[in-house]
This record gives C-alpha cells, sequence and structure tokens, in this order.
C-alpha cells in the first residue's frame, strides 16, 4: 500500500514569546517546526504500515528548502521517503496555490491509496488545503478523522469515524482518499535513535515548479486569488485590575463586585 | 473563475441542515450576509443541500433570505462531501454569485476548500469581520494571523467568487419575521451528480453531554496550576455554577487531565464567550490566541508575572487552590439568595 503524508513546517508556537511592548510575537526561522497536528497524520501512516505488510510511506511537503527539516522529523517517526516541492516561484501561495501545487506534484508522482495530513497548520490554522487538494485530484475526502476502522484492501475502502458537532460519523469511502486526522486519533511515538539515523540517511527528492509541469504564474503569489491588503496589530492588553489574593476572601469579593458590575452574575 | 469572465452578483450563505432541520448557523449566516448585501445594494439567497428539508426553507426567507435554493433528493441526505461540492460547483458556475460565505463548521469547512479549488478562487478562513469595500465594493476579508497577535485584511480581487468562512456563533440570527417575501427555487440535477464514493453508515452522539466550549457564554480553563486531573472538579463545580463550560490549556491536555476537546488556543478551539476565567494558566501566546475575543478575562494564578495579567480584564495573584473554593462557596450563596429572592 502507498501512503502519502502532507506536511508543514511551521514556526514553533511554543518557542514564541511575544514582544512586550508591540504585543507581536518575536520569532526567529530558527524555531521552526514540523506542525504539530501533522505528528498525528505520520503516526497514523505507520500505524497503518506496521498492520499492512509492504507499505511505504512518502512525506510531501512545500516550502522552503529549511522544510527538508520537518520532513526529517517524519522520516525520523518511520516513514520511508521524502518529497519538497520548493521553488522561489512557490513563494506567497495562498491555499489555492498550495493544493494546486501539491495536487500537481500527487498527480506527477500517482499510484498512492491514501493521502492523510492533519486537521489545520498551527501557523495559517486555516485547514482549507486537504480538502482543496482532493477536490482537485478528484478522489474522496474525510475530514476530521478520529479514528480508522477497517482498512479493506481488497476491496479498495477504509471505513473511519470523523468528529462532528455533538458526536462522530462512522462512514466508508473508496480507496484512493484523502483523510485529514485530528488529535484524538492517536499519540505520536518518539522517534528512536535508529529512526534519527535512518532519516539522515534518507533521500529526499527535490521537485520544482518545471519538474511538477505547472506555470509559474498558476502558483506562488501569482497563482493565488487572495492578497492581504493591510496587517494591523491587535495588541491585546486589556489593563485590567489586579488583586493581590494574600487575602482570599477580600480577593473572592471583589471579583463578584467587578463581575456584578459588568453584568456578568 | 476570473471576475472577467461573467457578471456575478448577489450575497449567497451556504446553509445547513441535520436530518432535515436547519442549523442555526444558517440563520447567523443571513444576518452577516444581509449587512454585505444592503452595502452591496444586492440580493442575499441561501443554499441548502439536503432530504426533506424542502418544506421548512420559508424558515430561510423569515431570517433574511431574498432567495432560497433548495437541492432536496434521498441521495442527499447525509453529507457525501464529493457529492455536495460537485452539487454546488454547478450552482455556481450556472448562477456566479458574487460573495459565497459559509459557517466554520465541520461543514463549511469541508466543502468551502473542495468548491474554492475546483471554481479556481480564493477562500478566506475564519473571519471575525466582513465588509464591503466603499470603493471597489470588494468584499473585505479580516482574520486574526501569525498566532492571533495580528489581524489581516484580505481581498480576493480577480476571482470570483469571493469566499470567506466566519465562526459560528459570531452573529446573532435575525428575528424571525413572517412577513417577510422571498423566492424558492428547487434546483433538480441529474442522478449521476448524486453517486458518492462516500457511504454514511451511523452517527454517534456525544455521550458526555458537556456544552461544547465554542457554545459556551462562560467558560471556566485549567491550566498547568491545576496540577491534576481530579483537580479539574473544581472547575466543573464553579463552571455548573456559571452556566458555563470548562475548557483547558494544551499543558493540561497534553497531561492527559481533560481531553483535547476542552483545549483553548492556537492548536485547539478558538472561543468568544462573554467571560472566561483562566485558572492556573500562564498564557503562552498560542493560548491567548483563541482568547482574544473574550468579553470579559478573569485570571487567577500565583505567579504575577504570568502573561495572562497581560491580558486579563481582573486578575487575583494568589493560591488558586485557596481563591477557587471560597470563589465556589460564594457564588453558591449568591445564587441561593438569588433564587430565593425570585421565589418570595
Amino acid at each position: 500500500m502507498q501512503i502519502v503524508v502532507l506536511v508543514k513546517q511551521v514556526p514553533a508556537t511554543d518557542k514564541v514569546k511575544i514582544d512586550e511592548e508591540t504585543g507581536i510575537m518575536v520569532r526567529t526561522a530558527a524555531e521552526a517546526e514540523l506542525n504539530p497536528l501533522d505528528l498525528y497524520a505520520v503516526e497514523e501512516a505507520i500505524r497503518v504500515k506496521e498492520r499492512v505488510p509492504g507499505t511505504e510511506i512518502t512525506v510531501i511537503s512545500m516550502g522552503p528548502l529549511t522544510a527538508i527539516y520537518a520532513i526529517r522529523e517524519a522520516l525520523a517517526m518511520g516513514c520511508d521517503k521524502g518529497c519538497l516541492l520548493s521553488d522561489a516561484a512557490f513563494a506567497g501561495a495562498d491555499t489555492l496555490a498550495t493544493a494546486r501545487t501539491i495536487s500537481a506534484a500527487l498527480k506527477k508522482i500517482g499510484g498512492f491509496d491514501l493521502i492523510l495530513c492533519g486537521e489545520r497548520s498551527t501557523d495559517g490554522e486555516t485547514g482549507q488545503v486537504g480538502p482543496s487538494v482532493a477536490a482537485l485530484l478528484d478522489i474522496p475526502v474525510l475530514t476530521y478523522v478520529s479514528r480508522i476502522r477497517e482498512l479493506r484492501i481488497r476491496d479498495g475502502s477504509i471505513v473511519a469515524e470523523r468528529v462532528v458537532e455533538g458526536g462522530y460519523e462512522v462512514v466508508k469511502c473508496s480507496l484512493p482518499a484523502l483523510l485529514s486526522v485530528v488529535k484524538e486519533i492517536n499519540e505520536p511515538r518518539i522517534p528512536s535513535l535508529r529512526g534519527k539515523i535512518n532519516a539522515k540517511k534518507a533521500e529526499i527528492i527535490l521537485m520544482t515548479s518545471k519538474d511538477i509541469g505547472l506555470d509559474p504564474s498558476s502558483v506562488g503569489l501569482a497563482g493565488s486569488a487572495t492578497r492581504v491588503v493591510k496587517v494591523f496589530y491587535s495588541t491585546f492588553s486589556r489593563h485590567g485590575v489586579i488583586v493581590d489574593g494574600k487575602n482570599p476572601e477580600g480577593a473572592v469579593e471583589k471579583l463578584l463586585r467587578f463581575l456584578r458590575e459588568r453584568k456578568l452574575l | 473563475m476570473k471576475v472577467d469572465e461573467g457578471v456575478f452578483q448577489g450575497i449567497w450563505t451556504l446553509g445547513e441542515q441535520r436530518e432535515g432541520n436547519i442549523s442555526i448557523t444558517s440563520y447567523e449566516l443571513l444576518a452577516w450576509g444581509r449587512e454585505l448585501a444592503s452595502k452591496r445594494g444586492t440580493s442575499l439567497a441561501s443554499v441548502i443541500i439536503g432530504y426533506k428539508v424542502k418544506e421548512k426553507v420559508a424558515d430561510l426567507i423569515y431570517h433574511g433570505a431574498d432567495v432560497v435554493y433548495v437541492i432536496d433528493h434521498p441521495r442527499l441526505q447525509f453529507f457525501a462531501p464529493d457529492v455536495f461540492s460537485n452539487v454546488l460547483e454547478k450552482l455556481v458556475r450556472e448562477l456566479r454569485p458574487e460573495v459565497f460565505i459559509a459557517s466554520a463548521t465541520t461543514y463549511g469547512r469541508t466543502l468551502m476548500p473542495m468548491l474554492a479549488a475546483r471554481i479556481g478562487t480564493g477562500l478566506t478562513a475564519d473571519c471575525t469581520g466582513l465588509d464591503i469595500d466603499p470603493d471597489t465594493g470588494l468584499l473585505i476579508q479580516i482574520r486574526p494571523a501569525i498566532g492571533g497577535n495580528v489581524m489581516a485584511v484580505i481581498k480576493t480581487p480577480e476571482h470570483r467568487p469571493q469566499m470567506a468562512t466566519v465562526r459560528p456563533r459570531s452573529k446573532k440570527p435575525l428575528p424571525r419575521d413572517e412577513s417577510r417575501r422571498g423566492e424558492i427555487v428547487v434546483k433538480e440535477f441529474p442522478d449521476e451528480l448524486y453517486m458518492s464514493r462516500i457511504g454514511f453508515i451511523e452517527f454517534v452522539k456525544d455521550k458526555t453531554p458537556d456544552l461544547p466550549i465554542q457554545e459556551a457564554d462562560v467558560i471556566v480553563s485549567g491550566g498547568k496550576g491545576l496540577k491534576s486531573a481530579e483537580n479539574f472538579s473544581l472547575l466543573y463545580e464553579l463552571a455548573s455554577l456559571l452556566n458555563g463550560a470548562v475548557g483547558a490549556s494544551r499543558q493540561a491536555v497534553d497531561m492527559g487531565w481533560i481531553p483535547y476537546s476542552h483545549q483553548v488556543g492556537l492548536s485547539g478551539k478558538t472561543v468568544n464567550p462573554r467571560l472566561y476565567i483562566a485558572i492556573g494558566i500562564s498564557g503562552a501566546a498560542q493560548h491567548l490566541a483563541g482568547i482574544s475575543s473574550a468579553g470579559t478575562i478573569v485570571a487567577i494564578n500565583n505567579d504575577p508575572t504570568a502573561n495572562i495579567f497581560k491580558v486579563c480584564d481582573f486578575g487575583i495573584v494568589g493560591d488558586l487552590f485557596e481563591i477557587v473554593p471560597i470563589l465556589i462557596k460564594r457564588l453558591r450563596e449568591y445564587k441561593d439568595r438569588k433564587e430565593g429572592e425570585q421565589s418570595v
């Protein structure tokens, strides 16, 4: 079985600090990591591989050359091959241009049975690329998957649970399919030393817009439909009242008065 | 589709139904859409796909729609993303709306990216504000970016429809007005279009009838300072007194003290309650990104330098294990007194 996992490199949100004066996030390029929500997709792929002999997992990412580290993180967990879509022309892509690039690469690579991705990235936070890729490839998509119940290789189908408002749905679909998974699906493993060594040695294929066969005008900023026309800082600071809790009774009294004043009680 | 490929007009909203009942988010969207339609001087439509929903769509008109497009078929009883997106694509290509918005529910978040990719247009997720540019008539889409510390203003200048999702419960539906009149258009497609590769098996309702945090007016959230899963019972007690829900920081969830569905922040849920009480939460950037639109923020933490105190409206620096039990006691007394007064 051929599995593709789509991953993204994101700024490490845990390490981000807020500039006290401007309220802006301070970060450097070095503080990048594999999107934490992608770990669940990587882990799920590896779990399928452990159950289904002959499974091969390819990790695909689009990003600058440094995104190779994110791919290596996934390889260290137990994936087999890496592929980085990297080209100056890809820069500034919105979700449409990103999905167009990734789906074109997938068409080129071909032969996949299952595509897994995380629910969304922790930086862009749109969750749009997965369903868009599936739509462009014209394969079924299951979003918010919290469990793969059955993988019927012979009849080429999958039964999964997907989290929706107020509960979960059990659905069946044919393969190849794209699944976006949520945190509940598993607990990602920590890479072993052996895994890390393998990841270092593993070959990562590089693909440019030319390799994928896309015109530079249809990728990156040029191929994007949305434009960020302005950014403004919402300095999120409320200058609230801070009271000392050494006298807990008194502090609670003041809190209750405050809540009553704001008509919250 | 490019803007020069024809005439695009009208504001569309994506209606949503489950088991033939129209969801409240459909009406919320019409409240968003009504403002846009008046500013743009155009009509407002709701598009609803399902089975046995036809009889109920007049409600959409009573809540602000000028036109309702209904696609009603036994095969559309359950959400099959491939079929639903095919249907929407056909409709959009035929009728060419200028703007199409949806709620950022699991339905909207699945369907809209599929549609946008097929049509070849832009889609902005999770907008907190939508407006019409008075000069160009373009849809102004505002959403938090880079961890919620920055707001981005986004436009879709050359592609149509201009598409966006907005957070559920970010606007109240307009009052129901049965005197409103509108047009109901039933659209039909050949049966082949309804063939799906996805089959619905069953829907399993959540066992825990916990109030989902995105829907709560009041959220009591706990972090690392809670020290154990057991101590979350304090928060549940406090939340029930306030008719609220219990939330948590990423650390508390990662420690396994409370399920992920309660997680607030960038890697969890973005919430917008009237009152948010952060208990034993230091206020990492990624957590703060999820609560910036809360009405009032209260913080209880023993570290006076904690970030959470910078963003709260009221903070108590102290031991939560001392303060919270007193707060619970005093709230209970307050509630009893109030109930006493009401019964008199």
